[in-house]
């Protein structure tokens, strides 16, 4: 360092290089930057990619659902502004409802007995069992058959005439179901596919979440004379709240898009998808069927409407799940509001104590400390 | 939960962006075929000699040009020629496929094959498609296949194979309630219309325990093809479906005979159940196109008694067959015609019905001694080559097949599901809610 800095300019007798990325200023600028930008960095190959295959898509289907639209040009009409008409449409198709009822159906007859089932198996499997890793990968047995392979084996079992299921009904005496023709039978059978495969991908989820309980807590409340089904409620409900809430809310958005064992549970291919009356037609069959069996007019502006009033109400049910289950997993039992009134304004009061209490403490301690002065000095 | 779906609509929305540029590329040019381009290869699409170029042939479960080695040998008659299948995973997909790639004017292979039921959809984008008229053609198919694929003079595609329709039955079951047994005595006894088919049935039914026919909507689909102008007027609009007393003469037909007759084993065709069927020995007779036979071969395999006749109900009948299509956006379009033409010519036809048994839709193929003097063992050594190409030649209805169609055909066959299979509705109820959902078509 020859030269003495003049101020604003510096010379320094290196190049540009040197100015803008090897010099002590440029570095420390450059790794402000870093430090700054890099996390974006790292993350954005995700969003990039999402922006592309799935927001791009998304808004693009709004832009469909407002406009006359045909997979392959047809009509005249092709790329005109409809406004809310395809909405409108879809609401006032019977098909739309019938679909809306077994999505509804579907998903509350998976979703609800699966969560329950995965909670109470993970909780069985955190007990101290023998080969423990024996169960749990067994556990996710079904969940590695693919679901074509469980489509087609369901559909042998629940067959309506040689299926599994009847011959043993009729064997110990009731009568068959017709598990094609009747509605909730069919979406029972459904159900019970979806429940087969994805029951213990959520054992395990929250068998992991169980594990990560800080097992003082169940020392405590074992310390307060908690019982295991106390214990469960109290401790282990609660700590699981998160991934119960992430688990919830997945399966709300794969409940409400019901599709393969829908489909592969419709084995006659002549007539409508989804039985003769729509048994079991969900909504992304009708959507598929909108946009392109082909003999539907503004096949794809419907679909698309179709689709985004199921992307605002898988919004609304997963709020919902949300919220429902941040008040079901909390602790403690049901207060009502009149306790906790009361109970908040005990609170306030020992609060308030605790405070004025430790006020007149210090100001003993000070007061103290002034008579003693320097002789003894502040323990701390 | 669900990663099986989330990437699914991943892919879909992939498909919808690819769609979305092409869409957005077309509107903003002319059309999809300015920009030729093949696997890099170069644009002239007349070929000058030396260059080599590679079509693409697009097909679906087994249409038997590479088992019967025909690839092989246009490439050996033709050096500058290399050609390249595609074999899409299920028939299902590819309409999919085909779809997308001819709205994104880009993609498709040079040739690409399709089924004759999405004949009607293709039609109304006729400008997609190349112009495969060929003076030089004429009398290869009859008119019956030949006119699905041609719009305002245009030909969209040259016919593959076809499904001729004759009556398989159990010659034991017949036995058993007393009818005659040997095919030409069959045929016989069944020649007329439906009702003599019908009527057949129920002295079969009185004195059997077994149904008469697999599912009312396979005999429906027959009927509604013997007529000309079934669901829409020659112009493509939509006759009104309460009004259309053709139709509902039919429904009704069908729909009575199968359920008070008691003629119909109530199945869906293509069910788990309908396949069982078969084991079962459920039904005496059913309607089998062609195609039908190995279908039937392999879900029945073990029982002997199925025979065919050279018989069909009021006259003849086609079920099914493909198309090879040359899409517009190609780049080598004079070349995949001379491929497409060539792989549809009655020597090639015979050659692949030998192999894999395709019924070959050209009429000189059918009088070939290939298809004459096949015989199939499973059926009781029934000449079906002789068969098949007389239940061909005694198709002479062109029904008239258009947009609204599918639509339409599919509620009145969910009435007819309603009333044979489900056995929900009777037979008026579920008339009147095809008539309803017919009127929230709103065509």
């Amino acid at each position: 360092m020859t030269t003495v800095g003049s101020g604003s300019e510096v010379s320094t007798g290196h190049g540009w290089f040197y100015r803008t990325f090897r010099s002590a200023p440029a570095r420390a600028r450059w790794g402000r930057i870093d430090v700054k930008a890099s996390p974006y960095l790292y993350v954005a190959p995700f969003f990039i990619l999402f922006a592309v295959v799935g927001l791009f898509p998304l808004l693009y289907t709004g832009y469909l659902a407002l406009h006359y639209w045909d997979i392959l040009p047809t009509s005249p009409q092709q790329g005109d502004f409809v406004g809310t008409q395809n909405f409108l449409t879809e609401l006032g198709q019977p098909k739309f409802w019938i679909a809306l009822r077994n999505t509804f159906s579907i998903f509350l007859l998976s979703s609800v007995p699966q969560i329950m089932a995965a909670t109470f198996i993970a909780a069985v499997l955190n007990a101290n069992l023998r080969a423990k890793t024996f169960w749990r990968m067994s556990v996710l047995l079904p969940y590695v058959v693919a679901p074509v392979a469980v489509s087609l084996i369901f559909g042998k079992m629940f067959a309506d005439r040689y299926g599994f299921f009847n011959a043993i009904l009729e064997g110990i005496g009731l009568s068959p179901i017709a598990w094609h023709v009747e509605p909730l039978a069919s979406h029972i059978a459904i159900a019970s596919m979806v429940n087969f495969r994805w029951t213990g991908y959520n054992t395990l989820i929250l068998l992991a979440a169980m594990q990560a309980i800080n097992k003082d807590l169940y020392e405590a409340a074992i310390i307060d004379g908690a019982g295991r089904w106390r214990q469960f409620r109290s401790v282990t409900l609660p700590m699981i709240r998160p991934t119960m809430i992430f688990v919830i809310i997945t399966s709300t958005i794969g409940g409400l898009q019901i599709f393969d064992e829908a489909v592969m549970f419709d084995s006659s291919r002549a007539g409508s998808s989804g039985g003769a009356s729509g048994q079991f037609l969900t909504m992304t069959m009708y959507l598929r069927d909108l946009g392109w069996s082909g003999s539907v007019r503004n096949g794809f502006g419907r679909a698309s409407a179709v689709a985004w009033m199921l992307f605002l109400l898988i919004l609304v049910i997963g709020a919902i799940n949300f919220l429902l289950t941040r008040t079901i997993a909390s602790a403690g039992p049901k207060i009502t509001r009149e306790q906790r009134r009361t109970s908040r304004a005990a609170a306030k009061q020992a609060k308030q104590k605790v405070l004025r209490q430790q006020q007149s403490f210090r100001r003993n301690q000070l007061k103290g400390r002034d008579k003693q002065d320097a002789s003894e000095g502040g323990q701390r | 939960m669900k990663h099986a779906l989330r990437l699914r609509t991943a892919a879909a929305g992939a498909t919808a962006l690819t769609l979305a540029f092409a869409l957005a590329a077309c509107s903003g040019g002319s059309d999809g075929s300015e920009t030729p381009n093949n696997d890099g290869q170069s644009n002239n699409s007349d070929n000058s000699s030396g260059e080599e170029i590679t079509l693409r042939v697009g097909t679906f479960n087994e249409f038997g040009y590479k088992a019967a080695g025909l690839y092989d040998q246009y490439m050996e008659e033709n050096p500058h020629i290399k050609i390249e299948e595609v074999l899409a995973a299920e028939a299902g997909e590819v309409m999919a496929t085909v779809k997308s790639g001819l709205a994104a004017g880009s993609g498709l292979p040079d040739v690409q094959a399709i089924e004759g039921d999405w004949m009607p959809e293709f039609a109304q984008s006729a400008s997609l498609f190349a112009d495969l008229s060929d003076s030089s053609l004429d009398g290869r198919w009859p008119a019956y296949i030949v006119e699905p694929a041609t719009v305002d003079g245009t030909l969209l595609g040259y016919a593959t194979d076809t499904g001729p329709e004759a009556i398989c039955y159990r010659q034991d079951l017949f036995e058993e309630a007393g009818l005659p047994t040997d095919r030409a005595e069959v045929a016989a006894l069944l020649e007329g219309d439906w009702d003599r088919y019908f009527e057949v049935g129920k002295d079969f039914v009185a004195k059997s325990d077994k149904a008469w026919f697999d599912s009312a909507g396979a005999n429906y689909q027959a009927m509604v093809k013997q007529v000309e102008n079934a669901y829409e007027n020659s112009d493509g609009t939509p006759m009104d479906l309460e009004t259309n007393n053709t139709i509902k003469g039919l429904y009704e037909q069908i729909a009575k005979a199968s359920v008070e007759d008691g003629l119909s084993a109530h199945f869906g065709q293509w069910g788990d159940d309908w396949f069982s069927a078969f084991q079962n020995g459920a039904f005496a007779t059913m309607l089998c196109p062609a195609w039908m036979t190995p279908i039937i071969e392999n879900s029945a395999a073990g029982v002997d008694g199925w025979n065919i006749a050279d018989v069909f109900p009021g006259g003849g009948g086609n079920w099914g067959g493909s198309y090879l299509t040359v899409p517009a956006q190609g780049a080598n379009i004079e070349e995949a015609k001379k491929l497409a033409a060539w792989l549809t010519a009655p020597e090639q036809t015979a050659k692949v019905f030998t192999e894999v048994g395709n019924f070959p839709s050209q009429i000189e193929a059918q009088q070939t001694p290939e298809v004459q003097d096949k015989v199939n063992p499973f059926f009781n050594d029934a000449p079906v080559g002789e068969i098949f190409a007389n239940r061909a030649a005694a198709i002479t209805v062109v029904p008239y097949v258009g947009p609204n169609f599918a639509a339409i055909h599919q509620t009145v066959q969910d009435a007819l599901n309603r009333v044979d299979i489900e056995q929900s509705q009777s037979v008026d109820e579920a008339w009147q809610q095809a008539v309803a959902d017919f009127k929230s078509l709103g065509l």
